[in-house]
């Protein structure tokens, strides 16, 4: 039996460790802990409710955007404020622009090295690469030149010695199973869609100002309609957000989905692997009647227990009964003892660090271990992303979402619970990705539509002024970042905020066990999942990356003095 | 004695307090610069590989610096990757994880001593032995001292590392501190939240192209992309002059695109370069698309807040005393040009700042806010 330590897990926002027990190869055990806060919850207290968007949304840069959307819907919520059909239009314009690139990026560059061997890509034969290139779909650039030409660079880069990020992978494992064609074509769209990917995202500048972290506006967005206008969002602009949307749906149909056909098939054991949790949560989004109207969102709420489609529960995230955080394995204290577990309502934050004096070799897992606090659903651990997101939607009857999903179960000729994995997750995202270009398409028609018939208003100025608010509020804001259900949960008392809170996608899947030690969905889905060289842990990265984690905004509030927090947290 | 008034004494005629020709000399040598020193050889060092050694540290942050940096359009980060730099160590992008990871930045800082930049996203924490940042076991401060040690530059990307940006914010809970006041060497400070790609780019290949370290300001800025304010290189620009604004959101001035200030725009008070290179490859910045400047690449810009409530006193030389404050009566006098017309400039608008202050502090006392 072997104690392995992954830490730290690259290709990820933000710092995560992983230590997993290994016993005949396979990973019988694992332990999965957050290692960096920051504490913004007592930064936000006393602020002005308007700009919460702008800082919750710097807890995360790689899912941009999602936490401010989160925090004006809150806000929103909590004053009772519905926004113009044109900011619902334009919000989630830049929410499917976020997705894109996401998923993408996600895609080639957090995880395709844990399936593509760049080395093997050197003795792949250019004209046969050509040829397989050419029967995955329509893309223009197969020629046989082109990949002579990027091995080439690829020869030259390696030869001088210098890796630099592909410094000490794990090329030549014994786990990687794409023949070199398949890893050159790899490698070819790794660096095509670091080009395309800073493309899309000036959708979020159009709209935004800028990406990273564009700009957001309780009661609506900040960016004017006005096709009169040189000076505002006009028809030049908006023909620049439509071309971007079709390079988008061309990249996604001609270079993500075909290479995720392609390479998933090539590892169908890995729909084997990494099953997790049997729970799974969607919050849902993409709203076309308001955000009020679950019922009309593209990606639909609810909540599966135990893989039964048959029956999807209802989900209320302002029922205190619902949703619940434990700290029993987090630095973290309750008044009520570690065995409790608190609604967001009504959380504490008191800092409690009982982890080793760094430099640590070994964490306590029998202890606490971990920054990140452990949600709960009617006490069950959920797992959230594209495959919750996918396998609600699919349950709850939505002909689009099952379309898509059985044609790739066809295409790859696996049963449904091939879903189940880490490869079915991976999929999931693909799979999500090609459903969010085409309503991209969609929100970008109707905004248009919108413009034509001359309405133009993107703001609602009615509860604008604090004056006009009650003497206190509360709201939650529920969404779908990239990575899985994130709501944001405020209190204002006195027109400024009392109290607020988050309980994000990797709080879900990457938390430390509960009290009843039930694993979270890093942790259980690890289990069984074989390890070939103790020393190079590519297997664990790949069941990791399948969740795409995002560490930064995961971790909790804590109070350096020790000091008790009974009503504000930010997790 | 010399018939020609010093510039002091120019302001005592035109008015001035002598607190407001401090805070302006702060102004005057942002302006002008201070030449950076002791960073020496660094680029013969680089000369020696094909392609410089680039260590990227991770600490407090959330990525989007990195993020940021892979948006670069001029040259497209591709090519950075491959041709200009050598990536050894960073979190986000690197296939190797775990010990693999942590060997990847030993063997170059081993291998390369003197000879690596190193790049920096994030604060440190400095609260109670720094368990609140830990990689591998060791805390954020440790490996910055490590790394630091024989590193030929620093830069610290984005406002995390530059100033500590939203966790350094009241009450700063974890004790983040940038990255400056931790090692003892110059550090290249490229703030915002992030920084525009093309200007972290920008930096990185100054040094390698141009054969010599950016000029940087008091606060350790390349002067190149951080020595103009937002508000005066930006479009709207004649709007303000003219007195013409948006009073609320997508009203009918909103949507004729005039000047944001009375919804808070910290264009002013901001010295970047987003209305003149302008982000994601000059698309926009965030005035164009009708959002005020939140000021994110000044140093306490989350406690400049709230947003959307406009500066208290406006252009006087109050605003400008957030660039610099060290050094100042020095550089001021070697930049008697720049002070003069600066002087004038401000002179000019008297008038209109005074109207402006009135209505700033009145809408203060009203108590909204």
């Amino acid at each position: 039996m072997a104690h392995v330590v992954v830490d730290p897990i690259t290709r990820i926002e933000g710092h995560l460790r992983i230590e997993a027990i290994v016993d005949n190869g396979v990973i019988t055990d694992a332990y999965s802990s957050g290692t960096m806060v920051r504490g913004f919850e007592k930064i936000l207290k006393g602020r002005d409710p308007r700009d919460a968007w702008a800082f919750t949304e710097r807890a995360c840069g790689v899912c941009t955007t999602v936490h401010a959307l989160a925090s004006v819907r809150c806000v929103e919520d909590a004053l009772g404020i519905s926004v113009p059909k044109n900011a619902e239009l334009i919000r989630n314009l830049m929410f499917c622009t976020q997705y894109v690139q996401d998923h993408v990026v996600h895609f080639y560059h957090l995880h395709a090295l844990d399936w593509v061997d760049v080395v093997s890509a050197l003795s792949a034969d250019p004209a046969e690469t050509s040829r397989i290139a050419s029967t995955l779909s329509n893309w223009p650039k197969t020629s046989p030149g082109y990949f002579s030409d990027l091995q080439n660079r690829l020869k030259k880069f390696v030869g001088s010695g210098q890796l630099g990020i592909f410094a000490n992978g794990y090329w030549g494992h014994s786990a990687y199973k794409l023949p070199p064609e398949v890893n050159l074509i790899g490698v070819a769209h790794y660096l095509e869609a670091l080009q395309w990917q800073k493309d899309i995202v000036k959708i979020h500048a159009i709209f935004g100002g800028k990406n990273p972290h564009p700009n957001y506006l309780v009661g609506g967005v900040p960016c004017s309609l006005n096709p009169e206008e040189v000076n505002a969002v006009n028809m030049e602009r908006l023909n620049h957000v439509g071309k971007l949307i079709d390079d988008a749906t061309t990249f996604v149909e001609q270079v993500y989905f075909p290479d995720l056909l392609a390479i998933a098939g090539f590892y169908k054991d890995w729909a084997a692997v990494g099953g997790g949790l049997k729970n799974y949560l969607a919050y849902g989004d993409l709203p076309t009647q308001g955000y009020n109207q679950p019922d009309a969102f593209k990606f639909p709420r609810g909540a599966i227990l135990d893989r039964n489609l048959k029956e999807v529960h209802e989900v209320n995230g302002r029922d205190a009964a619902e949703i619940t955080e434990y700290i029993s394995h987090s630095w973290y204290s309750y008044a009520g003892g570690d065995q409790v577990g608190l609604h967001p309502w009504k959380g504490e934050t008191e800092f409690n660090f009982t982890g080793p004096t760094p430099p640590y070799e070994k964490l306590n897992v029998e202890g606490k271990y971990s920054w990140l606090k452990t949600p709960r659903w009617k006490d069950n651990p959920m797992e959230v992303g594209p495959l919750a997101r996918l396998l609600v939607a699919y349950a709850k009857g939505s002909t689009e979402v099952q379309d898509v999903v059985n044609e790739a179960l066809q295409k790859l000729d696996v049963p449904v619970t091939a879903l189940f994995s880490t490869l079915g997750r991976t999929a999931a995202r693909g799979l999500e990705t090609r459903l969010v270009v085409r309503w991209m398409k969609g929100f970008y028609d109707d905004l248009i539509a919108q413009v034509r018939s001359g309405e133009l208003s993107t703001f609602t100025r009615e509860k604008w002024e604090p004056s006009t608010w009650p003497a206190t509020a509360e709201g939650v804001g529920l969404s779908e970042a990239p990575r899985g259900a994130l709501a944001h949960w405020i209190k204002i008392q006195d027109r400024k905020i009392d109290n607020y809170q988050l309980v994000v996608p990797t709080t879900w899947n990457g938390s430390p066990r509960d009290p009843k030690g039930q694993r979270s969905s890093f942790e259980e889905s690890l289990i069984g999942t074989p390890m070939a060289n103790l020393d190079q842990p590519l297997e664990i990265l790949r069941t990791v990356h399948s969740f795409d984690p995002c560490i930064a905004c995961a971790v909790h509030l804590y109070d350096p003095n020790g000091k008790h927090l009974h009503q504000f947290r930010f997790e | 004695m010399d018939s020609k008034p010093t510039i002091w004494q120019t302001m005592q005629q035109k008015g001035y307090s002598r607190r407001d020709f401090l805070r302006f000399c702060g102004f005057a040598a942002t302006v002008a610069g201070i030449q950076s020193t002791g960073l020496p050889g660094v680029v013969q060092a680089f000369e020696q590989k094909p392609r410089p050694p680039v260590v990227w540290l991770h600490f407090q942050e959330c990525t989007c610096c990195s993020e940021s940096f892979i948006r670069c359009s001029h040259p497209i980060v591709a090519d950075v990757l491959l041709d200009q730099l050598s990536l050894d160590y960073t979190e986000t992008l690197q296939a190797a994880a775990g010990f693999q990871a942590e060997k990847c930045m030993q063997d170059t800082i081993k291998n390369y001593p003197g000879q690596y930049i190193l790049l920096v996203e994030g604060s440190v924490p400095m609260n109670d032995g720094g368990v609140y940042c830990t990689i591998g076991g060791r805390t954020a401060k440790q490996i910055l001292d490590e790394a630091a040690g024989g590193a030929a530059a620093i830069i610290a990307w984005g406002s995390c590392a530059s100033n500590g940006c939203i966790q350094g914010a009241k009450p700063n809970p974890t004790g983040a501190t940038p990255i400056h006041k931790l090692v003892n060497k110059p550090v290249i400070n490229v703030p915002g939240c992030p920084p525009i790609a093309d200007v972290m780019v920008g930096v990185v290949t100054h040094i390698l192209a141009l054969g010599n370290l950016p000029t940087l300001d008091s606060q350790g800025r390349p002067r190149e992309f951080y020595s103009r304010r937002v508000h005066d290189t930006c479009y709207r620009r004649p709007y303000y002059d003219a007195g013409m604004f948006v009073e609320s959101f997508d009203d009918d001035s909103a949507r004729r695109g005039f000047c944001l200030y009375k919804m808070g725009c910290r264009g002013p008070v901001t010295y970047n370069a987003c209305s003149v290179t302008r982000w994601n490859q000059a698309t926009s910045y965030p005035i164009q698309s009708g959002h005020g400047c939140i000021g994110c690449s000044e140093k306490g810009f989350w406690d400049n807040g709230p947003f959307y409530q406009h500066l208290a006193a406006f252009p006087g030389f109050g605003i400008e005393s957030t660039a610099d404050s060290v050094g100042a009566t020095v550089a001021a006098i070697a930049t008697a040009g720049v002070v003069a017309h600066a002087v004038t400039t401000n002179i000019r608008k008297r008038k209109l700042i005074h109207e402006h202050k009135e209505e700033s502090v009145q809408e203060t006392k009203g108590g909204d806010r």
